[in-house]
C-alpha cells in the first residue's frame, strides 16, 4: 500500500538521514516528491510504499526521533 | 452552466479533471479551481450582479458548482457596517465591520464554504458528507446536511466541550468523538477521508470548499460601492479564508468589477497559536508548526495547510501579520460588544486585537479605510468569557433599594412626576 505524508524536521535533525534509515530498518519503499530546508526547519512531503504495519513502523521510527508526521493535507480538524 | 475548467496544482501548475481531488498526483501541492475567466467576463457586470437576491449565490459564476445550489440558498450577504463608534475608540476615520456572526444557517463563515462544499459533493453524486472539526465548521456540516437530506459525520476529539458538541448533535448527525491526542486524531481522519467514498469537505473536496470563502470578498467590494477598502484585517486558523479574500478582490479586478486593487491585507493569530504570523515576522518562508495554546479554540490549528500561501498574501499585498494575547482578545470582544452591539467569538476578538494593534503600532494609518472581518458569533464561545462578567447590581425587590443603588453610583434621573 501507499500512503502519503509531511515530514517535519525540527533543526537538530535536518542532518539526519532518517529517511534512508527507515528504507532499511522497514523495508518500505520511500518516494520524496517535494522538499524545503532552510537553517531552522526542514519539510518533506514523501510517499511511503509497503506493508501497512512496515509502514506504520516507519512512522513510529520518525516520530521517536523527533520527526512531525502529518497527513499531506497537514491539519485537517478545523 | 460551468464556468470552471477543471483543478490546478497550486505548486507545479499541472491540470487535472473537475473531480473530487485535493492533491496533485506529482508534487503532492493542492491542486486549486481553475476558471475560465474570459467566460466569467463575458457573463457578470455590476448590474447583473446588483439585481440578484442578497445572498452568496449572486457571484456564482465565480463559485464552483455547475447547477443550481442545493443548500444553503440565504447564505451570505452579511451586513457590511461603518462602525463609527468603534472608529471613535480606536481613534480611525473609517472602519468597518463585515459581520459573518449572523451568517446562515450556523452564524459562522464557514456556512458559507459548506454549502458550496456540499452542492459540489451532490453533483458528484455523493451520499455521506464528512468533516473533522472542533466548532464552527461541525455545527455547519451538521446544519447543512441535515437541511438538503444528505447523511453526515462528523469527527470530534473525544474531551471537546459539552456546549459545542450539542451544538452540532442537534442536527442529528453521526457524531464520532475520538480518543487520542490531535495529531492521531489527526492522522485517523485523513485515513477514514481516504478510505470511505465519502465528501469529507476539507479533504477531498477541499479544493471546492475553500473557494466559498472568496464570496466574503465579493461581498465587502461591492458593499462597499464597488471598491475596495485599504486594509483588511482577516483571522486565520488553516489560512484559507484570506487567501480566498485576496483571490476574491483580484478576480473581481481581473473581470473589471473594480477598478483599483490596493488593498493591504493583514492576517491575525493568537499569540498562543501564531505559526503564520510569526514566519511573516521572521520573514520566513516555511511555517513552523506549532502546539496551541489559545482561548481562540478556532484559530487554534498549529500546522496549517494554507500558512504558506497566507504568509505569500501578506507580503504580496504589502500587509503584515500580528497576533494577540488571550487577555487582548477579551478586551477587544469587550470593545466590539460595547461600542457596536456586536457579540463575536474568540476569532473576532483576536481580529480586533491586532487591527487595533497594527494602528497603535502605525502599520495601518488612521485615516485610510479598514475592514475587520468578524468570522463567528460569541454565543458559541462564552465560556472564553467565563469569570469576567459577572453581576455586579443585585437588590432584593423593592423600590426604595434600587432608589439607594442608583444613589450609590451617584447617578441622577428624573421621576415622572
Amino acid at each position: 500500500m501507499k500512503k502519503r505524508f509531511y515530514l517535519t524536521y525540527p533543526k537538530e535533525l535536518i542532518k539526519e538521514p532518517l529517511i534512508y534509515q527507515v528504507g532499511k530498518l522497514y523495508n518500505v519503499i520511500t518516494n520524496i516528491r517535494q522538499a524545503t530546508v532552510s537553517d531552522n526547519i526542514g519539510l518533506v512531503a514523501i510517499e511511503l510504499d509497503g506493508e501497512s504495519g512496515d509502514i506504520e513502523k516507519a512512522l513510529n521510527y520518525f516520530a521517536e526521533k523527533g520527526v512531525k508526521v502529518e497527513p499531506i493535507e497537514l491539519d485537517v480538524v478545523e | 452552466m460551468s464556468y470552471v475548467k477543471g483543478l490546478k496544482c497550486r505548486e507545479c501548475g499541472k491540470e487535472y479533471p473537475k473531480e473530487p481531488l485535493h492533491v496533485c498526483e506529482y508534487c503532492f501541492g493542492p491542486l486549486e479551481v481553475n476558471y475560465d475567466y474570459e467566460k466569467i467576463k463575458r457573463a457578470v457586470s455590476r448590474d447583473i450582479i446588483s439585481k440578484r437576491q442578497p445572498n452568496m449565490w449572486r457571484y456564482r459564476e465565480l463559485l464552483p458548482i455547475d447547477g443550481e445550489p442545493a443548500v444553503g440558498f440565504d447564505v451570505g450577504y452579511t451586513p457590511l457596517i461603518r462602525a463609527k463608534n468603534l472608529a471613535k475608540a480606536l481613534g480611525v476615520k473609517e472602519l468597518y465591520l463585515k459581520n459573518d456572526a449572523v451568517n446562515y444557517p450556523t452564524l459562522s463563515f464557514k456556512d458559507r464554504v459548506v454549502a458550496v462544499a456540499i452542492s459540489k459533493a451532490l453533483e458528484f453524486d455523493f451520499k455521506v458528507v464528512a468533516c473533522a472539526s472542533t466548532g464552527n465548521l461541525a455545527n455547519s456540516v451538521a446544519a447543512n446536511a441535515a437541511a438538503c437530506g444528505m447523511e453526515s459525520y462528523v469527527f470530534i476529539p473525544y474531551d471537546l466541550e459539552q456546549t459545542k458538541i450539542l451544538g452540532t448533535l442537534v442536527y442529528g448527525t453521526n457524531l464520532v468523538a475520538i480518543k487520542g491526542n490531535y495529531d492521531e486524531v489527526n492522522r485517523l481522519c485523513s485515513e477514514i477521508a481516504g478510505k470511505y467514498g465519502w465528501a469529507f469537505v476539507n479533504i477531498n473536496i477541499r479544493p471546492y470548499y475553500a473557494e466559498g470563502s472568496k464570496a466574503f470578498g465579493y461581498e465587502i467590494a461591492e458593499q462597499m460601492g464597488w471598491k475596495l477598502p485599504k486594509h483588511i484585517v482577516v483571522p486565520m486558523a488553516g489560512g484559507s479564508l484570506i487567501t480566498k479574500i485576496w483571490k476574491a478582490f483580484k478576480e473581481f479586478h481581473k473581470l473589471g468589477l473594480i477598478d483599483n486593487l490596493g488593498t493591504k491585507v493583514y492576517g491575525a493569530q493568537a499569540t498562543g497559536c501564531a505559526p503564520i504570523t510569526t514566519a511573516v515576522k521572521e520573514g520566513a518562508e516555511l511555517i513552523k508548526p506549532v502546539k496551541p495554546n489559545t482561548i481562540a479554540k478556532s484559530l487554534a490549528i498549529g500546522n496549517p495547510a494554507d500558512g504558506f500561501y497566507a504568509a505569500r498574501v501578506m507580503r504580496e499585498s504589502g500587509g503584515w501579520g500580528e497576533d494577540v494575547s488571550d487577555e487582548e482578545i477579551i478586551e477587544s470582544i469587550r470593545l466590539l460588544a460595547e461600542t457596536e452591539g456586536i457579540f463575536t467569538e474568540t476569532a473576532g476578538g483576536v481580529t480586533l486585537g491586532v487591527t487595533r494593534k497594527l494602528i497603535e503600532q502605525g502599520r495601518i494609518p488612521r485615516d485610510e479605510s479598514i475592514v475587520v472581518s468578524i468570522t463567528g458569533n460569541g454565543l458559541k464561545t462564552q465560556e472564553a468569557l467565563a469569570g469576567r462578567l459577572t453581576v455586579s447590581m443585585t437588590i432584593d425587590a423593592k423600590l426604595s433599594d434600587f432608589d439607594e443603588l442608583l444613589k450609590k453610583q451617584n447617578k441622577v434621573y428624573d421621576a415622572k412626576d
